[in-house]
């Protein structure tokens, strides 16, 4: 009886194409937005928001942006580190080129960057399907790493080819890079990745979200019934390679403050991108958030819990927990295929009729 | 001219090292239509049990090796036990997620059971340079690579007979056709993934060897599955041939490009050229050059 939707009537269209139609969704979005900005900020303290609530929040962008292309276009890509270098060395370009912008509007422009890279890497997948363009997505994982490190422009000549974040204000307040306060940043990220979730959430459900879902379910049909392979593919591409350069922007500008590419963007990086929309859950705004959040969370519970529950010595734990994260996410995909976002459903679901059965 | 042969020769050598794991791909991707990201964890996996059970139990050589095979094929039977048999039926990409999560399992176990500094395997294979072809030809060739390419070439030739002649090659063809009517002929599924794990598991052992006679056995070992990955996509994922010559032609490739190409860019090419090599043959076969022909129907 919680979750019902019976006697919310509708009186006009705007109500009825709402981005939330159910009042409840509303409240928990709401409630979700007001624990995030008031309540995170207040109870967390300077080591939380920095070790587990920036990384949460920007791995929830990336994940967000590869679920838009894995999850409503069904195109496999592991080229997310690679994405996520060019957004940084883009942001980072830009930081010592053209500070006077601002910081938001640079993370934007990076983000479009990354964009028309990640539309250049999605042309073979007019060509080329399943695991065949998985496969060929490394290619851009491989290729830009080596780029970054080889072309010296991308990181202004400089000995090392680290790339180390220029500090920069906003409202007074440094916010990228070591000297930044960590509730300046987290407030910062956390408005970013709010504002660009509800994007996404949007463009799920309007027409273009629909034709990729229509590509991801069988390309052939959709292209029959009228959906443009070439553009839905690639906008997806693009949209997906927008997100996942901001998040690369922010992972380097705000999270790192400087970044060395062979180390940071690794193929690393995009398996654990792609493990956290495979367990947040294919297709789900909210399976990003839960993927993210559970993939940041639980390597650190388990390092704590060896190293200070049993006094393990790190480089035994550090084994294990390899070990435990493979076999935890085995044993995830074995319960649960559909991801968290399948288990909130389900919960939606009881509460419909809770407190009877049926 | 030599200077080309030599280049062209010591690329189809390691060509061939890459087909030793692409092989192992194929077979398991043949048969239940998995793609094992694994496989090169299995290979260092392998290779570290070859070297643990020879060093610190004092083993000699073939009862190492028979030690190892038999842990592969325990591996592959928990395998199919825990993992596989759950999983049946999930989509490909679950499918895949869950061997990457293998991969971690197996890299861990590996560390934790014999330790993570780097190992010499030495189990007699010929080391330097081959005399004959010094001497004979003036070619600079391993005898390291040419007992690979031998090697490769014997696996292949017991993979075909194996897989033509036996029954249960032919249930192993059955069941790569078609899953469902394999089992309505009475063929059992599980058996015959416990079988193929174990075959692929022999196959990395054999990779094992080679790759770590050459460069010591450690973690970077189990990263020469991403070498062998676009050798998969260009030979296609379903065809034992394509593997070996898609080994080739990825390894002349690279040691060209290395050597021509490499001195104007920069270098350090070979992390992804033989991937936009494979990109570049796919455009024009999407499934492969020996892959079977991908037919949609709506």
């Amino acid at each position: 009886m919680i979750y019902r939707e019976t006697g919310q009537f509708k009186a006009n269209y705007a109500d009825d194409q709402a981005l939330f139609p159910i009042a409840q969704d509303r409240y928990v979005v709401i409630a979700a937005l007001i624990v995030a900005f008031g309540v995170v900020p207040m109870v967390l303290n300077q080591y939380w928001l920095n070790a587990i609530m920036l990384p949460f929040l920007i791995y929830s962008l990336a994940a967000l942006g590869l679920n838009i292309l894995t999850g409503y276009c069904g195109q496999v890509s592991l080229g997310t580190g690679g994405f996520m270098a060019v957004g940084a060395f883009a942001v980072y370009k830009l930081m010592v080129a053209f500070p006077e912008l601002g910081f938001i509007p640079l993370v934007i422009l990076s983000g479009l960057i990354t964009a028309a890279v990640g539309s250049l890497f999605g042309l073979p997948s007019l060509r080329i399907k399943g695991f065949y363009l998985a496969v060929a997505t490394l290619a851009s994982q491989f290729f830009l790493i080596w780029l970054f490190n080889k072309v010296g422009w991308f990181f202004n000549y400089n000995a090392t080819g680290m790339i180390t974040s220029p500090p920069m204000t906003m409202f007074g307040v440094i916010i990228t890079g070591p000297e930044g306060s960590p509730m300046a940043k987290y407030f910062l990220v956390a408005t970013i990745v709010a504002v660009f979730a509800l994007v996404a959430k949007n463009i799920a459900r309007g027409r273009i979200g629909r034709n990729w879902m229509a590509i991801r379910d069988m390309d052939i049909a959709a292209e029959l019934i009228g959906v443009r392979p070439l553009i839905a593919k690639l906008s997806a591409f693009a949209v997906s390679s927008f997100y996942i350069g901001m998040a690369g922007a922010l992972y380097f500008a705000v999270w790192l403050g400087s970044a060395e590419p062979t180390e940071a963007f690794d193929i690393n990086q995009s398996f654990l991108v792609l493990f956290m929309i495979i367990i947040g859950g294919l297709g789900s705004v909210l399976g990003s958030f839960l993927g993210a959040g559970f993939l940041v969370l639980m390597p650190i519970l388990l390092k704590n819990i060896l190293v200070d529950g049993f006094g393990t010595d790190s480089a035994l734990a550090a084994h294990i927990e390899i070990m435990t994260v493979g076999a935890l996410i085995i044993i995830f995909l074995i319960v649960e295929p559909h991801g968290l976002a399948r288990l909130w459903r389900i919960a939606k679901e009881k509460l419909r009729l809770w407190p009877f059965p049926y | 001219m030599t200077f080309f042969i030599e280049v062209t020769l010591s690329g189809l050598m390691a060509g061939v090292m890459y087909s030793l794991v692409a092989l192992g791909f194929v077979l398991i991707f043949k048969a239940s239509g998995i793609f094992n990201f694994a496989q090169g964890v299995m290979a260092l996996f392998a290779a570290l049990t070859l070297v643990g059970f020879m060093d610190e139990f004092g083993m000699p050589i073939w009862l190492a090796i028979i030690g190892t095979i038999a842990v592969m094929i325990a591996l592959a039977w928990v395998i199919e036990r825990v993992m596989l048999r759950h999983l049946v039926n999930q989509e490909p990409i679950i499918l895949f997620m869950a061997t990457i999560g293998l991969a971690y399992v197996l890299e861990g176990l590996g560390d934790i059971l014999w330790g993570s500094d780097v190992k010499m395997l030495d189990i007699g294979i010929p080391q330097g340079a081959s005399d004959w072809m010094l001497d004979t030809f003036d070619i600079y060739i391993e005898k390291l690579e040419i007992f690979a390419a031998a090697t490769a070439a014997t696996l292949v030739i017991f993979l075909a007979i194996f897989f033509q002649k036996t029954r249960i090659g032919r249930a192993l063809r059955a069941v790569a056709d078609d899953h469902q009517a394999a089992l309505s002929v009475g063929i059992s599924l599980h058996t015959i993934w416990v079988i193929v794990w174990s075959v692929s598991g022999i196959v990395a052992l054999v990779a094992g060897i080679m790759w770590g006679s050459k460069s010591g056995v450690q973690f970077s070992l189990s990263l020469i599955a991403l070498k062998a990955l676009p050798v998969l996509i260009l030979g296609g994922f379903t065809s034992v041939p394509g593997a070996i010559i898609g080994g080739m032609i990825i390894g002349v490739g690279e040691k060209l490009a290395e050597v021509y190409l490499g001195p104007f860019v920069g270098g350090a090419l070979e992390n992804w050229f033989a991937y936009m090599l494979a990109l570049a043959f796919l455009l024009f076969r999407p499934q492969g050059l020996f892959g079977e022909r991908i037919i949609e129907r709506v």
